[in-house]
């Protein structure tokens, strides 16, 4: 039994003059990894940040419509957008790790947020590293920069950062872009892990790699949604012969 | 058509041509070599006449006794008293306006709007110009019985008025460094930070405040390093008399207020003279080794940043 966690209600965003997603409604499942395609600039990641308002910090920023998380719309006035934050984690195109020591890192959210007593630290970092399979490569250097770690493992460790926060749904903004194929073969397995647990939005534009990963694929352009579909229908037989053109390379 | 283009690249320099550019090239290089040639000048001349003083009045007088006393009979240099009126002004005048500065640094930096800001802005570039003695008869004419009052103060000029004064012309200086050093601060951390559900507040303290510290650390450094070189005010404010003290309530005198002051009227060759510019170059050789210091952990900061990029 599939059980949808967002619904998108007839959103519309725009920056200043400039229209970025019109009218778009689609329904993403629970525990489900779903990914957003489409060519550069048709809306793919404005449509991933209003879901955890990260638009709002975009000078001119306004939008038409309804986002509902769990059935509560959170462009309500009466939402805590840090909070909701806190419940929609997002993963970075680049690693955006601080300055500070791996460990640091990891527990600089739940330290912020209140927890104070000192093992039930180390256990969320040891668990949020046990969840995304980076515990081996890290656990006996924990106290060194995290700047030191190589570029998969500092996106890895983005991941696993953004879990200290027992988020429901797991954002990425094309998490795999800057990576070499064996650490983007490792984010993909990780994504099958985190599934169970998280719902999961993707933004690439790898097709193979929408094709391996995902559940539900959704096509936009120019800032419409085309067609959302479950992947393997998406990909064998797309009912749009917009999205068949962009699949197979025939267009974007 | 081809042989015109041949011809333009084939026209050979002349004599004179060539010599137009020499010319036009030293030009500029010496009138870029004059600024470093006066800074040697000026070196040259205020070692030698300190060096006279040290060879005239032995360099023991300067720190051994605690009296400044240039024109009496029996004539003591003491630099001890001059130090301590400095310190008693710049200090707590960094401590003050570290604490405004910074905040305002923060303000604009993070907080304010870019319109906000852009009013703000030239606010505090017109402080920044603002002529000194303007703010030393401000806090004469007005402060100074404000704070006797307030503190209770045995004298109206004393050092902690001062302090107020010179802590007016560094609040630019800080602010101004501040906010550069937390812009330098990569925006993709901010992100990291807001993603994590952290708010505004605590981004800023537990982000880009520690990223950005060894920046404004040199800000405060460098305010120090004004507030000690700043004359006009402390002549005006401080009172005045080199009192060896450490009470902020008391009237102190500041090695540069005590060389604007007496220079002027002091006989040339006598060892007073010379002890002026004694005191003269050991507060060059201090504000040197301040600046030094800024100039090196904010380049130090801007490589690790750039690092982060």
């Amino acid at each position: 039994m599939k059980e949808v966690k967002i619904k998108i209600k007839n959103l519309s965003v725009y920056f200043n003059y400039i229209q970025a997603l019109n009218d778009v409604s689609l329904e993403i499942f629970e525990n489900k990894v779903t990914c957003l395609i489409g060519p550069s600039g048709c809306g793919k990641t404005s449509l991933l940040r209003s879901l955890n308002r990260m638009n709002d910090m975009i000078y001119g920023f306004r939008m038409k419509g309804e986002v509902l998380i769990d059935d509560i719309d959170i462009y309500d006035k009466d939402i805590d957008v840090v909070n909701l934050r806190r419940l929609v984690g997002m993963v970075f195109q680049q690693s955006n790790l601080f300055p500070k020591s791996i460990y640091d890192n990891l527990i600089f959210a739940p330290k912020i947020l209140g927890v104070k007593d000192k093992s039930e630290l180390e256990e969320i970092a040891e668990k949020v590293c046990t969840q995304t399979s980076i515990w081996d490569e890290v656990k006996d250097r924990l106290n060194e920069s995290a700047l030191n770690l190589s570029a998969g493992q500092q996106q890895r460790l983005c991941i696993a950062r953004a879990l200290t926060v027992n988020p429901d749904i797991l954002l990425m903004d094309e998490p795999s872009s800057s990576l070499d194929p064996v650490s983007t073969s490792k984010i993909e397995d990780l994504l099958f892990d985190l599934k169970r647990n998280y719902t999961i939005l993707i933004v690439t534009h790898n097709m193979q790699q929408a094709a391996r990963v995902s559940d539900y694929t959704a096509y936009l352009y120019l800032g419409q949604l085309v067609e959302y579909d479950k992947t393997t229908k998406i990909f064998t037989n797309p009912a749009n012969k917009q999205t068949e053109d962009f699949l197979t390379g025939r267009f974007g | 058509m081809t042989k015109k283009y041949h011809s333009f690249y084939a026209k050979k320099r002349t004599f004179k041509s060539t010599l137009v550019e020499k010319a036009v090239k030293y030009f500029f290089f010496l009138n870029g070599m004059i600024s470093v040639l006066f800074l040697v000048l000026i070196f040259l001349f205020l070692f030698r006449e300190a060096f006279s003083a040290i060879s005239n009045i032995g360099i023991n007088e300067f720190f051994k006794n605690v009296e400044w006393y240039p024109t009496s009979e029996d004539s003591r240099y003491s630099i001890i008293p001059l130090i301590l009126g400095t310190l008693l002004t710049a200090i707590p005048a960094t401590i003050i306006s570290s604490f405004l500065g910074i905040i305002l640094g923060i303000y604009l930096s993070e907080i304010a709007s870019g319109r906000t800001r852009e009013i703000i802005k030239p606010f505090i570039e017109i402080f920044a110009g603002l002529p000194t003695v303007v703010i030393g008869f401000l806090i004469l004419a007005v402060g100074s019985t404000f704070f006797q009052e307030l503190f209770n103060a045995g004298t109206r000029l004393n050092a902690l008025l001062a302090a107020f004064g010179l802590s007016i012309i560094l609040i630019p200086t800080i602010s101004s460094l501040t906010e550069d050093a937390l812009r330098a601060v990569p925006n993709n951390l901010r992100m990291a930070s807001y993603a994590l559900g952290i708010s505004k507040f605590a981004m800023i303290k537990n982000v880009v405040i520690p990223a950005a510290i060894s920046g404004v650390s040199a800000g405060i450094i460098l305010g120090f390093g004004r507030a000690i070189g700043e004359t006009m005010i402390v002549l005006m404010a401080s009172g005045n008399a080199a009192e060896l003290t450490l009470n902020l309530l008391h009237s102190v005198r500041t090695i540069t207020a005590t060389i604007a002051g007496e220079l002027g009227e002091v006989a040339i060759g006598s060892p007073h003279y010379y002890s002026l510019f004694f005191i003269g170059t050991f507060l060059l050789i201090i504000t040197f080794i301040i600046n030094l210091i800024s100039e090196l952990i904010i380049e130090r900061m801007r490589k690790k940043l750039k690092k982060m990029n």
